[in-house]
């Protein structure tokens, strides 16, 4: 199993600023300064081996979209956010324009995680297949009313690939594109929904846009069994923990903190952190990631979790 | 959990024990509750953390409520003397921007009440 991310930013997509690029490129030249880079092949190791993460790449701006691949024909995809249209040229450019079919769970219809459909090319092309799964009773009209005008200029009905909503309720088990894929109810403004994705014995628990209330103990019970000993549990750390239980309580989200605990108390073998605050530059992000490992570190009991932060082009092979 | 407290003048000073963890939030929480109720005419609450090795996020949104309610009462709450890890959580949940932390008991009455500090001082 292969998890690919196209899309990691919480809330809104955001770009890089010039400023930022210019005190990336500052740094990377004078971490280089007299180190003969004077080939391509020089400069790419340098870049690669010696610069800081938050240096020589970025987590990247895109809203939501993680890509579940089981080496299956078909596309298995967790929300629609922005990166869905970085994914969607990049199957038309490796696989041509059709016969392609895509799955796609959906956390809940927040405008983050629906905003790359309507730029999703295979959508608008005959022959192609798209299955929205969701758990809300607003799935299909979420996703025709963001296309209409005066939202959007091309509307739903010019969509020419074969689009369907699947309605699924939480808490059952389901077998979907190979997958066995069971959706939990989060809070959230308007609920939100996570999933556990399973297949040929590798878990991937998708959890975003979720604000644990750690106060409830059968709440915190639950969300471990739905978590439990996952290898991958992809979870919502925008907030630090002092916001999402104080200004930022009722928000809907929740923290790298969270994350650490709910994933040593499941056994979970790795967290990745997800859906990152969009004020937050590539070196925030950075220290986020280092404290979370230190965290996790400090407060190991006998189960290690392995800690990552998401970016836009991460591949995770389980 | 049992919660040794100390008064100096004014202010109560509030010792937990041990891990402030799922398992013991609620006790911390109740055995909280008294000293805030009592903390309406305004007299600070410190909460001594030395003995805490470990607080988890359940605990620190304790502190927290504990916070909010003493501010809406008008009392200062502050924490002090956090060991090395506990520290550690503090900062990464950022509880050390949302809450008053003092290194040590004496800076934390030296901050809240200079009467509180005096009465340290003569003990």
């Amino acid at each position: 199993m292969l998890v690919r991310f196209w899309g990691t930013r919480g809330s809104i997509p955001v770009a890089m600023t010039s400023a930022e690029v210019k005190r990336k490129l500052v740094t990377a030249l004078v971490a280089a300064a007299g180190r003969g880079l004077d080939t391509p092949g020089k400069a790419r190791a340098f870049v690669e081996q010696e610069l800081d993460f938050s240096v020589s790449h970025t987590f990247g701006g895109n809203s939501s979209c993680v890509q579940i691949e089981t080496g299956g024909p078909d596309y298995v995809l967790c929300d629609l956010g922005s990166g869905a249209r970085v994914f969607g040229n990049n199957v038309l450019a490796t696989g041509g324009p059709s016969g392609h079919r895509f799955h796609v769970f959906m956390s809940h219809l927040h405008w983050d995680h629906i905003m790359g459909f309507p730029f999703f090319m295979p959508a608008y092309l005959p022959g192609n297949h798209v299955r929205i799964y969701g758990c809300h009773d607003t799935l299909e009209e979420a996703f025709r009313r963001q296309n209409a005008a005066p939202s959007f200029p091309v509307d739903f009905s010019r969509m020419n690939a074969q689009i369907e909503f699947i309605r699924l309720e939480p808490e059952r088990d389901y077998d979907l594109a190979g997958l066995r894929v069971r959706a939990k109810r989060q809070h959230h403004g308007g609920d939100s929904y996570g999933y556990r994705l399973e297949y040929d014995g590798k878990v991937v628990v998708y959890s975003t846009d979720s604000e644990h209330k750690q106060d409830d103990p059968e709440e915190v019970k639950a969300f471990v069994e739905f978590f439990r000993e996952a290898d991958l549990v992809i979870f919502d750390a925008q907030y630090s923990l002092a916001d999402a239980v104080s200004v930022k309580e009722d928000w809907g989200h929740s923290s790298n903190v969270v994350g650490v605990e709910m994933c040593q108390l499941a056994r979970a073998q790795r967290l990745c952190l997800y859906h990152h605050e969009p004020i937050f530059d590539d070196e925030r992000i950075a220290t986020l990631l280092a404290e979370t490992r230190r965290l996790e570190e400090i407060t190991r009991g006998d189960h290690r979790v392995e800690v990552q932060a998401a970016y836009d082009g991460l591949e995770i092979t389980l | 959990m049992e919660l040794v407290s100390k008064r100096f003048a004014d202010t109560a000073v509030l010792f937990p024990q041990g891990r402030i963890d799922h398992a013991t939030a609620e006790q911390f929480k109740a055995a909280l509750a008294p000293y805030l109720a009592t903390a309406a005419g305004r007299d600070p609450v410190v909460i001594d953390m030395t003995g805490v090795e470990y607080i988890s996020s359940v605990g620190l949104r304790v502190l927290m409520l504990a916070s909010k309610q003493a501010k809406a009462q008008g009392c200062a709450l502050a924490v002090c003397g956090l060991q090395a890890v506990v520290r550690e959580i503090f900062e990464i949940s950022r509880f050390n921007l949302v809450l008053q932390v003092f290194p040590s008991l004496r800076e934390a009455l030296a901050a809240l009440s200079t009467e509180a500090l005096a009465a340290f001082g003569a003990a």
